[in-house]
């Protein structure tokens, strides 16, 4: 079965790439190539979710072997397939937003000629993901991320012929290198400590070599905290955190499924579930979470700032997710791993959801993205407003606290800001500021999500009268995927909470750290757990028991407030967004009001992401092509091929030219310089001969 | 004192000398280029006969071996003046002067 | 004493007319220069008693190749005026190479002869030089003798072609065109009526 699921998309990519697309001679029409891809992605979806009961349920986990792969001296790694519960997760996730967004591009990519050519490559980059999540080694971990980075490249560039697009996907690639330099360095590290590059090897051996140091640039570290840090520094390559993150709102270049499947769902949640998977690894590394903490925070902040100005309604989502990763490091960040993998799970539904809404959009309004130019097409696309509204009340988080009863992201965002509370509690620095961030964050990301609905659905229309007419609902290949994810973002939150957070029926199974069982939550660091304890006022947290006894430990494990303060931010966010562009003219209004003057220097600063493309454009970029330029001009051009081949054909060229002078065709000459030699001959003779 | 054999080879060797600074110092007329080489040859031909006049008494020597090679020397630089000097009218007849300075055809 | 006088006299006259064969402006002069080599050379053979070899280099270089040298010296219509540029640059160069080579053999010939002073040997046997000539020149040199004939036929048949032309309205005979012409081609007969003339 899990062949079937890793397996099948790459065999849809093949047949499609190869057979559908005028490589192949286009010898598959564009129908079948997109009914094979799609029909095979989601018989791997379907099969996911049976994997996820039969593991997470029937904890049936394994450990297969496809392929024999490298087997060198010490070193042995090969091709398998690691299923556990994390693995399951991750398969339902990758399998059904790839299969949604295979069947919403035959709607969104309907007037492009390259059909096949696109669902290949989606196949194809969910084909290396799934290499990714069921790696049992870090080499084919490694393998799966660049083969994400190389479908990322190919999609975001699908549209080869803009120059913009091209230069996306170029960023997108250049910078996931830099940081996979990081994650490249951090498994021969991992192979240098442990001598071994498989999963299980490694995490079972982390206890006995915890107090080993190794040099690294001068510098001696701890070897896990220098593990853990360069993994980290690959997944914020991957995962867009703070200072990798350029690529990510430029990658929106490419067509809307796969920024929904791409930049939402999928890859960029590959650096958290590094982070997640080698969680053994960050256990032992304190510095280094503390760091992922302060950075996943920072992050979320710095994207949801960004994301308050921006005016491109793919640009904001793209921030959003910036920011919704960023809260899932820091959760990873104070050890509640679980925590940030349900959020992954609850995350990937609605911000597939809201991407897809925004495509739809695009779409009804004919390809256009400035959110300045719409406004009150409610009436004309009342069932993507539908789906917006919800993934909206998703992703900022409402729900009724102390009950079951939310949205999907009120569950996983709660949990994880009550995590960083508890860190905080229990003496963490990091822990602390993440949670204060976490909730100025979450007060914005209701703002911006809320302002993006107002702008776009509400009001007045200020654009083209010419498009207004035209716009439609979209036909119903685009729909179905909308309201499945709908179900997705209502329903995910209360279903598998008690799995995800809970541990209910052991769930994780040793997937992620759960140090107390089945009937406790599922957070591992001891003194988050400690501070639940503390933190209750004296309530006997195992006394509780029954079915939601769980539930009621935790709930008073907290204070009241610290469950409160998330959805009193969202509902605040979500005010101020109202006062500001529903009432009176609303977003016109600002919108002519920054026209007119220009925009304060706040507003500028935010609106150009805080200026750092151009810091790095005149650092980064504009160094690395000086040290180019002079390596090409100065040491290929004028050194190596001086030295070399130009600079041998001149020497000899010239000394010719100066020795053919000698021939100067005189007789005189000739006799003169063989007088010359025999004078000297005859001398050579008397001294040897002795006079 | 004795004129001896060292006092022949000598003049002999001045002969010579003047016959190949003849060849290059000139540079105007092929003609005496030519008459350089006679002298070349005379000297050795003086050579020649000294040695072998001087020499005669030596065990195993051909007394008039000297003199018989100097007179085929005489043969062939007749041969070869003549030859030479119908090549000359012949390039002359080519190229309308003699100078020396002008036969670079074959310049590298 | 005389020996020593007429020997001093020659080689001086020789080493001096030589280098006025270089030094002369004039061709004419120059190939006059050569022929007093030549028979102040002579005068050197006649001393060390080679007095065939003497006359033989008198009648073969001066009668046949100094002459030749004179008849294209004149032959050619050269500018004498223009000649002598040109000498004095390589002159210090050219003079110091020459003054070396000829310390060197110097050294050689009075190495060789060191601690000796030999003399001329008077021959014994008392055949003159041209009887002495005779017993070796047809007998164990006899074969170089004619290759030395044939030198000097290839020379004179090399010498004809190189310089032979074929000139415009130079009327010649050709025998063999004589000797092939038959009556039909050679002869006509006409009949002529008495005081008509050929006509």
């Amino acid at each position: 079965m899990y062949h079937a699921i890793v397996f099948a998309p790459l065999l849809g990519a093949i047949i499609a790439g190869l057979l559908g697309t005028r490589f192949g001679r286009q010898f598959l029409p564009e129908k079948p190539s997109m009914v094979i891809t799609t029909g095979l992605l989601f018989l791997s979806a379907i099969l996911s979710w049976v994997a996820l009961f039969k593991v997470g349920v029937g904890h049936e986990e394994q450990s297969i072997k496809v392929l024999r792969w490298m087997d060198v001296g010490d070193m042995k790694a090969n091709w398998a397939f690691k299923i556990d519960t994390l693995t399951a997760v991750m398969l339902v996730v990758v399998n059904s937003v790839s299969a949604l967004v295979h069947l919403y591009s035959w709607g969104y990519m309907s007037d492009d000629e390259f059909k096949p050519r696109f669902f290949s490559y989606l196949s194809l980059f969910t084909f290396a993901m799934l290499m990714l999540v069921t790696s049992d080694n870090f080499i084919q971990l490694f393998f799966g991320w660049e083969g994400v980075g190389l479908a990322s490249y190919l999609l975001i560039g699908y549209y080869f012929k803009k120059d913009t697009a091209n230069a996306a996907s170029i960023k997108a690639f250049v910078t996931n290198r830099v940081g996979d330099v990081g994650l490249a360095l951090g498994v021969m590290t991992v192979f240098l400590v442990f001598g071994s590059v498989n999963f299980d090897t490694v995490f079972n051996a982390i206890a006995e070599n915890s107090d080993r140091r190794l040099p690294f640039l001068g510098m001696e570290f701890n070897a896990m905290e220098l593990i853990a840090a360069l993994l980290f520094i690959g997944a914020m390559g991957k995962s867009a955190q703070f200072v990798l993150h350029v690529w990510l709102p430029d990658a929106m270049e490419g067509p809307t499924p796969v920024s929904a499947l791409i930049h939402a769902a999928t890859m960029v949640t590959a650096g958290v579930f590094l982070v997640c998977r080698a969680s053994a690894i960050y256990e032992a590394a304190p510095i280094t979470s503390g760091f992922i903490t302060a950075m996943g925070a920072f992050t979320a902040l710095f994207a949801a700032t960004v994301a308050l100005v921006q005016n491109d309604i793919k640009r904001v989502i793209a921030y959003s997710t910036c920011s919704q990763l960023g809260y899932m490091f820091f959760a990873a960040g104070v050890g509640a791993y679980s925590a940030a993998m349900f959020h992954l799970f609850t995350h990937a539904f609605f911000k597939a959801l809201l991407f897809l809404c925004a495509g739809s959009v695009i779409h009804a309004m004919h390809h256009e993205q400035d959110m300045r130019k719409m406004g009150g097409i409610r009436k004309k696309v009342p069932l993507t407003y539908a789906a917006m509204i919800i993934g909206t009340l998703a992703i900022t988080g409402i729900g009724i606290p102390g009950t079951k009863i939310g949205f999907a992201g009120f569950f996983s965002k709660d949990a994880i800001i009550e995590a960083a509370y508890s860190a905080g509690i229990a003496g963490s620095g990091a822990g602390a500021f993440a949670f204060w961030i976490g909730l100025v964050a979450a007060l914005m990301t209701a703002f911006y999500s809320w302002r993006l609905i107002f702008m776009t659905f509400h009001g007045e229309y200020r654009g083209d009268k010419h498009t207004l007419d035209h716009a439609h609902e979209s036909p119903m290949n685009m729909l179905v995927p909308l309201g499945l994810l709908s179900v997705g973002a209502i329903a995910a939150g209360f279903v598998f909470y008690s799995k995800f957070m809970g541990n209910a029926g052991d769930f994780w199974h040793g997937a992620l750290p759960s140090k107390y069982g089945a009937d406790r939550a599922a957070i591992a660091s001891e003194h988050l757990m400690a501070a639940a304890e503390t933190a209750h006022d004296g309530h006997d947290a195992v006394k509780h028991g029954g079915p939601f006894g769980w539930l009621f430990n935790l709930v008073h494990g907290y204070p009241f407030w610290v469950l409160l303060l998330p959805l009193v931010m969202s509902v605040s966010g979500f005010i101020i967004a109202i006062i500001m562009y529903m009432r009176g003219e609303g977003a016109a209004k600002h919108i002519r009001n920054i026209e007119e003057t220009g925009g304060s220097p706040l507003y500028n600063f935010l609106l150009n992401k805080w200026y750092i493309d151009e810091l790095y454009d005149a650092t980064v970029v504009k160094g690395a092509r000086k040290l180019g330029d002079i390596f090409w001009k100065i040491g290929d051009q004028k050194i190596i091929d001086g030295l070399g081949p130009n600079g041998v054909a001149a020497f000899a060229a010239g000394a010719a030219k100066r020795l053919s002078k000698i021939q100067s065709g005189y007789l005189y000459h000739y006799a003169f310089v063989m007088l010359l030699g025999v004078a000297v001959i005859i001398a050579l003779v008397f001294r040897t001969v002795g006079g | 004192m004795i004129i001896g054999l060292s006092h022949y080879l000598t003049v002999a060797a001045i002969l010579f000398t003047i016959g190949v600074f003849g060849i290059f110092v000139n540079r105007k007329n092929v003609i005496i280029i030519l008459m350089c080489v006679e002298l070349i040859l005379l000297a050795v031909n003086i050579n020649f006969v000294a040695f072998s006049t001087h020499m005669a008494d030596l065990p195993g020597n051909n007394p008039m071996a000297g003199q018989i090679f100097a007179l085929f020397i005489l043969t062939v630089a007749a041969a070869e003046a003549a030859v030479g000097l119908a090549i000359l009218v012949v390039y002359f007849r080519n190229r309308g002067n003699i100078a020396v300075e002008d036969i670079d055809l074959m310049k590298g | 004493m005389l020996t020593v006088i007429s020997f001093y006299l020659l080689a001086f006259v020789a080493v001096a007319a030589a280098f006025m064969v270089v030094a002369a402006r004039n061709p004419v002069h120059s190939v006059m220069y050569l022929i007093l080599t030549f028979f102040s050379a002579a005068g050197l053979f006649i001393l060390m008693g080679a007095e065939f070899l003497a006359l033989l280099l008198v009648m073969v270089y001066v009668g046949a190749v100094a002459v030749l040298f004179l008849f294209v010296v004149m032959m050619l219509d050269v500018d004498f005026v223009e000649m002598k540029q040109g000498f004095l640059s390589y002159l210090p160069i050219g003079a110091l190479v020459a003054i070396v080579l000829l310390l060197e053999m110097i050294m050689v010939g009075a190495a060789y002869v060191a601690g000796e002073t030999k003399t001329v040997v008077v021959r014994e046997t008392g055949v003159s030089n041209l009887e002495a000539f005779g017993q070796v020149l047809y007998t164990d040199y006899a074969g170089i003798f004619e290759a030395a004939g044939f030198v000097l036929l290839v020379a004179m048949i090399g010498a004809i072609v190189l310089t032979l032309r074929e000139r415009d309205g130079v009327r010649k005979q050709d025998a063999t065109a004589q000797m092939a012409r038959t009556k039909e081609t050679g002869m006509e007969m006409v009949d002529i009526e008495p005081g008509q003339g050929i006509g």
